[in-house]
């Protein structure tokens, strides 16, 4: 049986795989950019809490994925269910680059323009929302577009705990010492990681900022 | 506390030859005002000097003197260590740090344009804080770049960076005026242009009947500049004030650092006579 063979004839379960997959990485995705900007305006912010912040994020990162999900299996709300545990995991993984890229876009904002900003008579919020946020769009972009690549092939490893997606193929592949469908999962996550990363990027570079 | 654009003098008795003892309450009064940074630096020691209603008053000086640590010290940028600034007669640390700033037109060398806002969203930005309607901040827009020479209809979409570095400055002049502030804080608003379009700026901004009744406190190390645009001249070295003077006492000034402007002036008058 060929590979085209194979994949035709699984083509529903593969499809089924691959939205779960989705489902999996855009909710993940969502949760870390809502924790991960506002983190990123604090790193920028305030510099004594950055250590803290970033350290935190760092650690997060620094975990081998299959033992972070694990390590979270315990926990009461986050444990009952596996894609729930799956995201979670996802969106400690995603953070580090979205803090890390907000807080660099933020504290890049030319010192001129936030002077002149300060000196017209903004407050901070207006600063902010008007002037930092806007300016460091594409930088932020690129933190999300990081984050989403890497949360792609994480997220295979969350078959182990059963929460589903592609990794399912592969981790019965490995059982089964059967290749087939072990590409039938590591294609699909490719493909989606090179389709996001080129809309990310196309996105990315419309917002870029003018050049002064 | 928006002020309207119309002809209406901002101040009453503004004239553009000041001398001190006038009766005018002062638009801006410094007392005894230090400055030091947390490390116990000091950049600004014991100044003192009051700016009339209307006056241009230059402060002059080397890079990293202190002027525009004053100048920043006057809206509020920076907090003062010790003295008292009065602006329009009240303490400027009863002034809400907001509304001051928007009270007062402030203009950098570097301009600090928005780069991601059109010319005419930069220059509406005030009167866009300050909730003007619509169509009153258009008017106003176009109004100003007229004012500063700058064809609206080619101009008021683009963004900063497609313009001359001569266009910018005028735009940042624009922005500082729009809500028509009656006091202006400008530090080195030309210092980024060449001499040429120095020059031009400098005609235009003598010519401008917005800016003459206006009170004005620009910091500059331009010796031309200040002798063309003050009415009074304050010479600062090493964060304090060394003199106070008429553009004409300035040019006869022995005070050492005046001085030494003014042999700095005329060593260039001398290599053209020379020639």
């Amino acid at each position: 049986m060929t590979f085209l063979q194979f994949f035709s004839r699984h083509s529903r379960e593969i499809l089924q795989g691959t939205l779960e997959h989705i489902w999996l990485v855009a909710v993940a995705m969502l949760l870390a950019v809502l924790i991960g900007v506002p983190l990123g305006i604090i790193v920028a912010k305030r510099p004594w809490l950055s250590k803290p912040i970033l350290g935190g994020a760092n650690i997060a990162e620094t975990i081998p994925s299959l033992a972070l999900f694990g390590f979270l299996l315990p926990v009461p709300w986050l444990g009952a269910r596996s894609d729930r545990l799956a995201i979670a995991a996802l969106a400690l993984y995603a953070l580090l680059p979205i803090i890390r890229n907000t807080a660099a876009g933020i504290s890049h904002v030319d010192s001129a323009v936030r002077d002149a900003a300060r000196g017209m008579g903004m407050t901070e919020r207006q600063i902010l929302l008007q002037v930092e946020l806007p300016l460091s769009f594409s930088t932020i972009l690129a933190g999300v577009r990081i984050a989403t690549v890497l949360t792609i092939g994480i997220a295979t490893i969350a078959a182990a705990v059963g929460a589903g997606g592609l990794g399912e193929f592969i981790f019965r592949g490995l059982a089964m010492v059967n290749n087939q469908l072990i590409l039938a999962g590591a294609i699909p996550a490719a493909l989606l990681a090179l389709g996001a990363d080129f809309l990310l990027s196309l996105l990315e570079r419309r917002l870029r900022p003018v050049r002064a | 506390m928006a002020n309207d654009s119309t002809n209406t003098p901002a101040t009453p008795g503004a004239t553009r030859n000041t001398s001190s003892g006038s009766s005018v309450a002062p638009a801006i009064e410094m007392r005894g005002v230090s400055y030091q940074l947390p490390n116990g630096h000091s950049l600004l020691c014991d100044l003192s000097l009051s700016v009339d209603p209307g006056e241009t008053l230059v402060l002059l000086g080397r890079s990293g003197a202190g002027k525009s640590t004053a100048l920043k010290l006057i809206n509020r940028m920076l907090e003062l260590t010790r003295g008292e600034i009065l602006v329009e007669g009240k303490s400027i640390k009863d002034w809400d740090p907001i509304v001051l700033r928007r009270h007062i037109g402030y203009a950098i060398q570097d301009i600090g344009l928005f780069p991601h806002y059109t010319v005419e969203k930069n220059i509406a930005l005030v009167p866009q804080l300050e909730g003007w309607t619509p169509d009153r901040i258009r008017a106003r827009v176009e109004e100003l770049m007229k004012l500063v020479g700058l064809d609206a209809g080619k101009f008021s979409r683009r963004f900063p960076h497609e313009l001359s570095g001569g266009q910018r400055q005028r735009v940042g002049i624009a922005r500082a005026l729009a809500a028509d502030p009656p006091i202006l804080l400008m530090d080195e608003p030309f210092g980024a242009l060449d001499p040429l379009t120095r020059g031009e700026v400098h005609r235009e901004f003598r010519s401008l009947e917005q800016l003459m009744r206006k009170t004005i406190v620009l910091v500059t190390h331009h010796v031309g500049e200040a002798l063309l645009l003050g009415n009074r001249i304050g010479v600062i070295d090493a964060g304090a004030l060394v003199g106070m003077y008429s553009p004409k006492e300035f040019l006869a000034a022995t005070e050492p650092v005046a001085a030494a402007y003014v042999a700095n002036l005329r060593m260039y008058k001398e290599a053209e006579e020379g020639l």
